[in-house]
């Protein structure tokens, strides 16, 4: 597999503080990589930079093997797709929030239907379709920011912390939709998270990331097995 | 003593320039309002503390401050247009305008921060982001729009200044009222009064219905 998304000597400083320092870190295509680390660890700030929602202080990402930096703010954002903690639906229906981001493109009402109603129906949400987003209770609200996540069929996927406001039975039942979704789909995604289980659970590979720096990456299970210091074995609870 | 006849003339010429001065606000208020919610330059929090000061300024303020302008010797005394409904127009617009700003810029940030970035991290352009935050704002929005036009179709120190109360030109419902009961022609001010206030619930009843369309 080759690298979609390769960042190194990646800094980020705030107030002086270097809040953000990854020396090398490479994504490769259909990968699910989990960033998990404690609240103040960097995760939100790399999620941001990954997003193109801040600019770093130095360093360089090469998307599609091009520096991202020669790409039009506007271009790299639509080959991405973000979905948040919270679900951030507009006061619209359920179809037409699933379809915003493919209006942002000017798509065609044929294509945005036939990929809306696909990605409703594949995330058990298509009965809601014109029920207003208002009106759903947390889960179907997560479901449809998904879905129209989904819908745009983006090189990268981008989540953060999807899954922290929701009920425990909630968020297993997502979670176990989203992981059929992701090994189905290949789709290329940066999942962060402060949960293990979660990161256990749907990632390829996860990389623990402490005060700003990625201290370890590898096969999940590996890397919860064997920590390869004192910090992370902390972090993991170990 | 005012005509029946002369009635509709006012009433038309109030809502004429009311509404050019509300729309006028508009144009200023709403891409003012959006830039003081969404972004991040110096002087800021100077321009916030201004609008917020502009909100509560006295239609007489205004009056005396327009006038001034437009008077003969003024900076734009040139142009002619003390005593005309223009004049009326620009007294009202400076107004309403800080009001619809405000507003904006409460209507705006009491949406949720993170949605900027959502709608960014969706593919939107800088002006499908405000479109959309527009959107999701509209109650508010339309609120800001009645408060606008609320505060100059009853305001009546600057039109009287800037206008002159000039019968069949620049007399609108407000100076009329203010002339009748200083005549002591009471009946006649309570029945202007009365079509005022009756048009002034109309327009806010047609607007609040479209910003509430949907909520029940």
């Amino acid at each position: 597999m080759t690298a979609l998304l390769q960042l190194s000597n990646l800094r980020v400083r705030r107030e002086g503080n270097i809040v953000l320092d990854i020396e090398s870190l490479a994504v490769k295509r259909g990968e699910v990589l989990a960033i998990v680390g404690p609240n103040g660890a960097g995760k939100s700030t790399l999620f941001l930079v990954l997003a193109r929602l801040l600019k770093a202080d130095q360093g360089q990402v090469l998307f599609n093997g091009r520096p991202a930096n020669s790409i039009p703010d506007l271009e790299y954002r639509r080959q991405i797709a973000l979905v948040l903690q919270e679900p951030l639906l507009m006061d619209m229906s359920v179809y037409e929030n699933a379809a915003i981001g493919l209006k942002f493109r000017g798509s065609s009402k044929v294509q945005i239907a036939k990929r809306v109603n696909h990605w409703l129906h594949r995330l058990c949400v298509a009965h809601l379709s014109q029920r207003p987003a208002r009106k759903l209770s947390g889960g179907e609200a997560q479901r449809v920011s998904l879905a129209r996540a989904f819908v745009l069929e983006p090189d990268l996927l981008l989540l953060d912390e999807p899954f922290s406001s929701l009920d425990a039975p909630t968020r297993i039942r997502l979670l176990e939709d989203l992981k059929s979704v992701l090994t189905e789909t290949k789709m290329t995604t940066i999942f962060i998270t402060h949960d293990l289980q979660e990161a256990l659970k749907l990632a390829t590979r996860v990389a623990v990331m402490l005060n700003g720096r990625i201290e370890q990456s590898g096969i999940p299970q590996n890397v919860f097995d064997e920590p390869i210091n004192e910090r992370v074995a902390g972090f993991l609870g170990k | 003593m005012i005509f029946d006849s002369e009635i509709p003339q006012i009433t038309l010429l109030s809502l004429r320039v009311s509404s050019v001065a509300t729309a006028i606000s508009l144009l200023i208020g709403l891409p003012l309002g959006t830039l003081l919610a969404l972004g991040k330059f110096p002087g800021r929090s100077f321009l916030l503390s201004l609008i917020n000061t502009g909100m509560a300024l006295p239609p007489v303020v205004v009056g005396l401050a327009v006038a001034m302008t437009l008077w003969r010797s003024g900076a734009l005394g040139d142009m002619r247009l003390i005593y005309t409904p223009t004049a009326i127009i620009i007294a009202q617009t400076v107004i309403a305008a800080p009001v619809v700003t405000g507003l904006t810029v409460a209507a705006l940030q009491q949406l949720n921060p993170r949605l900027k970035l959502q709608l960014y991290g969706l593919g939107a352009s800088r002006a499908q982001m405000i479109l959309s935050l527009w959107r999701e704002a509209r109650l508010p929005l339309l609120a800001a729009v009645m408060a606008g036009f609320g505060s100059v179709i009853s305001e009546v120190g600057a039109s009287m200044m800037v206008g002159g109360n000039i019968r069949g030109q620049t007399r609108v419902l407000t100076t009329a009222i203010v002339l009748e009961t200083s005549k002591g022609e009471f009946e006649q001010a309570i029945a202007l009064s009365v079509l005022l206030l009756t048009i002034t619930f109309l327009i806010n009843w047609a607007l609040t219905w479209i910003q509430q369309r949907g909520k029940e």
